[in-house]
Parts: structure tokens; C-alpha cells; sequence
């Protein structure tokens, strides 16, 4: 392999992790909340509907990429409206967000298969993407690239520094005590589940808007469970997020770089590779222990005080 | 000022909770109906259409018992799953692997006599769809991985392992390029009761229902299951065997989605084809929590959500409704019931404050 071909690789792997990271990021906010949210992959896919759309009418990308988030916290309101409010099974709640969003999608996005619309392009980051390699591979990309990197960085502290990421953490890990401490735990739940909503909307909305540039039906084809499963690999924490999206990634990046160039290897069997490393993944993780690292509370619901 | 507050119901509501399931049916109908006018298509009129293009003539009504038939096997052996608390997603995927075990055994001894093809295809769909739903219960008892992820991953594996049969080593040179296997031989093609378009698959699922009844009801077996998903805390200190209830449980699941999967390949295609992954396993979840994993009224819903699929095809034909319609309807029914069920645990009372 050429030393052009490998940079161009790895550039993709940013590239094509990059949506996952969203997604990942978003679920780990609302897990820590303790909310569990399965309907990630619903949410990034009426992201990517809804981003696409508002693109096009209005021809601004900005303005698309806002709507993908603001759609995927309403679309995460439902969630919180179901479990929050009216006491609802956490696990079938988000199941049932995600077959209501992957349809609400391929039903309204059904006339615009196809069409085109404003996208992010590609923008170098003055001097630093000068430096040999690392350059070219991180700061030769769209502006929702660098974005997520800096939004990494921010929820890292976030959870770990401030008051509002502290409270976070100690309504999934202890709602009763944070309560008895003068928490608002519904206040934090639904904070934590509109924004794993938004984020996981501008997971959607990368792929629509940066990565393809276009709308097809059933465009996430799995990336919101990969996200689900890296929350587990990242141990709930937001830059373990990035290595998990990375890998991921760099299999699917090498996977479309393989079929481009024409192998023997049937398609179906090469489409396999990223959902077998999720497994592989999953497996290492808990092998090491790392689901005992889940928020205490999470998938419990606070039952309303008589 | 008026004060709303929140009280636990100390006995449960009784016929109460069939008023608040229709209301949540008729809300989520309602919405469905808007998202039908968003797109120009007339609302009421459409879901009447759909309502009554899928239960009211003979024709529909077999229609929606050919659907219920995989949707009802799967959703079955989903509720076995979710009444141990063991979140099987996977139904999609080990029926799947039950069609392509079955349509192994079609197509590798296509000259054998119904009486032994037949069994020997029911026996490898079993092992297939058992084995796919064994490797999450396995992963999860050793390892306490996520069933939910893996199964939903053995979900897109199983599927792209279908297509790569059928698109490569499985197709039949004669179908001018299209994806699908030969046609069964006629033994292993399940046939049809007396004179009407329902297959013996219809007797396979009343005696699976009713067995599962008294498995739950009357042996031992059910019981532990029950008590261990009712209260998994409890049921160790009863020294209940957990983990083998889990792996247990998770094959039969497995088998009863790969039954679903034979039955559909033999009795409605006849052959392997990508077009067998209908999305009968996610239904067949909704089904299951909808019918809230009993069995008999896992029959009920199975027929009502097959007759959504029934009445959905009129509505993609004379109002050029887009086919995931289907998803928003099922997606919405099981929300607004997951939420009704609010009311029959809690009961809301409103005072004035003096």
C-alpha cells in the first residue's frame, strides 16, 4: 500500500467515524443521566431526514445541520414523554422510537431519494494542517469534523468539571440521593435525553449533509446500535468515544475502499465486517469488565412518590 | 388552584385496561392519519381504507392469518425471552438463519420423501435459528455481554449471509440473474389445509400456543421462569439456575423464529429469496409487549398487526402510500401503549386547594 493511499485512508476513517462519534457522545450524555436510549439509531436517521431537508429548501448547510439536531431532541422528547412522564419500559420505549423514526423517514424522505443538496465541504485548518501526516489525516476536513472534536473535548470536562456534568452523573448513578442532595432529577433526565437527542440528530445529519450529500432510504443502516455498543467500549467516557469511532471508522472506510477496487470477496460477506466487530467489540469489553462501569441507575425508572 | 397528583393503584384495572389500549390504538391512528395528510393523501379516508381492506372480506382475513403465521412464531418466542427479562432482539435474524437451515436441507436432499424432508428441514431450521439465539445467551452468561447489541448485530450478520447464499453459492442458474434458489421439490413444500390458501403452518402455531400456555401454566419449568423474571433477585436466592434458564429460554426463542422462517421459505415461496426478510421479527416484538407476553393474546395481536401489512399493500396500490407507513403505524401503536399503561398502574386524582 502507497504512503498517498494509507493518508487517504485514514483521512476517510475520520471521515466516515465521524457520525458515529455524535451518536456515541449524545448516548453517553443521556446514559449518564440514567436513561437508556435505544432509539438511537430512529433519532440519527430523522436527523439526517430533517438536515437534508432544510438544506435543500433553504439552501444553507447551517441551517440544515440545526434543524438535524433540534428534530432529534423532539424526536428524543417522545422517549422522555414515555418514560419520564408516563413511567414507560425504558429498552421498548427507544425500540419503539427507533422502528417510528426509521419509518417516519423512509416515508416522508421517500420523494427526495436521490435529489442533492448544500453540504459541508472540506476546509483546511490554516498551519496545522501543514504538519506531515497528522495534518492531512485530521485537519483536511468539513467544519463538523473539527466541530466534533472540540465538542469531545467540552463534554469530557463537562463530566468531569462542572457542577451541571457532576449532577448528571449522580442522578444515573443515585437518583434518591441526589434527590435528598436538592437535585432536580427530572430536570437532569430531560436534560440528559434532549441532548443525546441533538447530538445523536447531528450524528444523521453529518451523514446526509457532509458524507453523502444526498438522501437515501435507510441511510444509517446501523450506526446508532454501533454507537449504542461503543457507549460500553467507551466506558461512558466522551474520548474513549472517539477512539471506539475511529475503529469503526477505519473498518468501514477499508470495507468501501475494498468493494471500490473490486475484490472477489462477495459484497454481502465484506458488509458483515462492521457489525461482527461491534460483537467483537462487545465481547472484549465485557470481558474486561467494563459493564460494571454502567451508571448505576441506568434503565430505571424514578417512580413517581405517592 | 387545582393539584394534580399521582397515586399507585392497589388492585389492578381489570377490563379498564382494554379502554385505555383502544384509546392509545385510536391516538397513535389519529397521528398516522395527520402524517397521511402531510404527505396529500386523505386521512380518515385512508385508515378506513386500510382497516377495511385488511379484516373485512375472506380474502383479507386469510391474507392477515398467512402474515400472522411468522409474525405470531416469532413474537412466541420473543415473549419466552422477554418474560425472563432476557432482551432478545434477534428474532429477525434467527428467522433468517431457520429459513436458510431449512432450505439447506430442501435443497441439498430434494428427492427424499416428505415424511423424512420434511422433519429433517424442521430439524435443521431448529438448529440454525437455536444456534443464532445461543451464542448471545452464551456471551451473555459468561461474559455478561449486552444481549440487546448482539442480537440486534446477529440480526444484519444473519441477513447478509442469506443474501451472499442467495446471490452466490444457493442461486439458481436458471433465474436470468435474479437473487433466489431453485424452487423446493414438492416434498418439501408444506401444504395447504383443504381448499384454502392456508398452510398447515396455522395448525403448527395453535399447538406452539397452546403448548407454551401449559408450559408456563402447568410445569415446573414455566414456573421458574416466571418467578425468575418477575423478581430475578428472589429467584436466586431460591437458587434457581439462572443461567441455564437464560440459555434455555434463548433456544427455544431462536427455534420458534426458525420454524417462522421454514414455514415461510416452504409454504409461501417455495424457495430462498431476499424478499423473505419482511421485518416479521421486529413485529413480532411489538406484538409481544402489545399482547403483554401471553400467549393467547399474542394470537389476537399477531392477526390485528398482520392485518396492518394486509391493509398497508391496498393503501401502497390506490394511494401510492410509501410502504414504511407500516413501521410509523407499528412504532406509534407501541408507544402510546407503552405510555397508556401509565394509567392502569397509576391512577390521577385532581384537587382544589383550598
Amino acid at each position: 500500500m502507497t504512503w498517498d493511499l494509507m493518508v487517504a485512508l485514514l483521512a476517510a476513517t475520520i471521515q466516515t467515524g465521524t457520525p458515529i462519534l455524535y451518536a456515541t457522545l449524545g448516548e453517553i450524555i443521556t446514559e449518564r443521566s440514567g436513561i437508556l436510549n435505544l432509539g438511537v439509531e430512529g433519532i440519527m436517521i430523522v436527523g439526517a431526514l430533517a438536515a437534508f431537508l432544510v438544506s435543500w429548501w433553504t439552501g444553507s448547510a447551517l441551517a440544515g445541520f440545526l434543524a438535524g439536531g433540534l428534530c432529534g431532541a423532539l424526536l428524543a422528547a417522545v422517549h422522555g414523554l414515555v418514560c419520564l412522564v408516563f413511567q414507560g419500559n425504558q429498552v421498548v420505549s427507544g425500540l419503539a422510537l427507533t422502528i417510528l423514526g426509521t419509518g417516519l423517514a423512509n416515508y416522508l424522505g421517500t420523494p427526495f431519494v436521490s435529489k442533492a443538496a448544500a453540504g459541508f465541504d472540506a476546509w483546511s485548518v490554516p498551519l496545522l494542517a501543514q504538519i506531515p501526516l497528522v495534518g492531512s489525516v485530521l485537519f483536511h476536513h468539513d467544519s463538523l469534523v473539527y466541530f466534533s472534536y472540540l465538542l469531545t473535548a467540552v463534554l469530557w470536562l463537562c463530566l468531569r468539571y462542572t457542577r451541571w456534568g457532576l449532577g448528571l452523573c449522580a442522578v444515573g448513578e443515585h437518583p434518591e440521593a441526589a434527590l435528598a442532595a436538592g437535585l432536580r432529577i427530572y430536570g437532569y433526565r430531560w436534560a440528559g435525553i434532549l441532548v443525546g437527542g441533538c447530538l445523536a440528530g447531528w450524528g444523521g445529519a453529518y451523514l446526509s449533509l457532509a458524507y453523502t450529500h444526498s438522501w437515501t432510504n435507510g441511510l444509517t443502516a446501523g450506526r446508532g446500535w454501533i454507537a449504542v455498543a461503543l457507549v460500553i467500549f467507551a466506558f461512558w467516557q466522551p474520548w474513549r468515544a472517539l477512539l471506539g469511532a475511529y475503529l469503526f471508522g477505519g473498518v468501514m472506510a477499508f470495507q468501501f475502499r475494498l468493494q471500490a477496487m473490486g475484490t472477489h470477496i462477495p459484497s454481502s460477506l465484506l458488509l458483515m465486517l462492521p457489525y461482527l466487530l461491534t460483537i467483537a467489540v462487545l465481547v472484549f469489553s465485557s470481558w474486561k469488565g467494563r459493564g460494571d462501569e454502567a451508571p448505576s441507575a441506568l434503565g430505571i425508572n424514578i417512580e413517581p412518590a405517592d | 388552584m387545582v393539584r394534580l397528583s399521582i397515586h399507585k393503584r392497589q388492585a389492578p384495572l381489570g377490563w379498564g385496561a382494554c379502554f385505555v389500549f383502544l384509546g392509545a390504538v385510536a391516538v397513535s391512528l389519529v397521528l398516522s392519519g395527520i402524517l397521511l395528510r402531510i404527505q396529500g393523501k386523505p386521512a380518515v379516508a385512508g385508515i378506513w381504507l386500510l382497516i377495511r381492506s385488511a379484516y373485512f372480506s375472506v380474502y383479507a382475513v386469510e391474507d392477515c392469518l398467512i402474515k400472522a403465521v411468522p409474525i405470531f412464531l416469532c413474537s412466541l418466542g420473543v415473549a419466552f425471552a422477554f418474560r425472563l427479562q432476557v432482551w432478545n432482539i434477534g428474532a429477525e435474524g434467527q428467522y433468517a438463519l431457520g429459513a436458510v437451515g431449512a432450505s439447506w436441507a430442501a435443497l441439498t436432499f430434494p428427492d427424499l420423501p416428505g415424511y423424512i424432508l420434511l422433519p429433517l428441514m424442521l430439524l435443521s431450521a431448529s438448529v440454525a435459528g437455536g444456534l443464532w439465539s445461543f451464542i448471545p445467551a452464551f456471551l451473555r452468561n459468561k461474559l455478561r455481554a449486552n444481549e440487546i447489541i448482539i442480537t440486534l448485530m446477529l440480526n444484519y450478520i444473519g441477513i447478509f449471509f442469506l443474501e451472499y447464499l442467495v446471490y452466490g453459492p444457493w442461486k439458481d442458474p436458471t433465474s436470468f440473474g435474479f437473487p433466489m434458489t431453485k424452487n423446493f421439490s414438492a416434498p418439501a413444500v408444506v401444504g395447504t389445509i383443504g381448499q384454502t390458501r392456508l398452510s398447515w403452518g396455522l395448525v403448527v402455531c395453535i399447538l406452539a400456543g397452546i403448548a407454551s400456555w401449559i408450559f408456563f401454566r402447568f410445569t415446573r419449568l414455566g414456573f421458574e421462569l416466571k418467578a425468575s423474571g418477575d423478581n430475578p433477585r428472589a429467584a436466586q436466592y431460591a437458587r434457581l439456575p439462572y443461567t441455564r434458564l437464560v440459555a434455555i429460554v434463548m433456544v427455544l426463542s431462536g427455534m420458534l423464529a426458525g420454524w417462522a422462517g421454514l414455514l415461510e421459505a416452504s409454504a409461501n415461496l417455495n424457495r430462498l429469496q431476499p424478499s423473505i426478510m419482511a421485518g416479521y421479527g421486529y413485529t413480532a416484538i411489538v406484538v409481544a409487549w402489545l399482547a403483554s407476553l401471553n400467549p393467547l393474546l399474542i394470537g389476537l395481536a399477531s392477526f390485528l398487526l398482520a392485518g396492518l401489512r394486509v391493509g398497508l399493500e391496498i393503501l401502497q396500490l390506490d394511494l401510492q402510500v410509501p410502504a414504511a407507513f407500516g413501521s410509523i403505524l407499528e412504532g406509534l401503536i407501541l408507544l402510546t401503549v407503552l405510555a397508556g399503561g401509565f394509567f392502569t398502574r397509576y391512577r390521577l386524582e385532581l384537587r382544589r386547594r383550598p
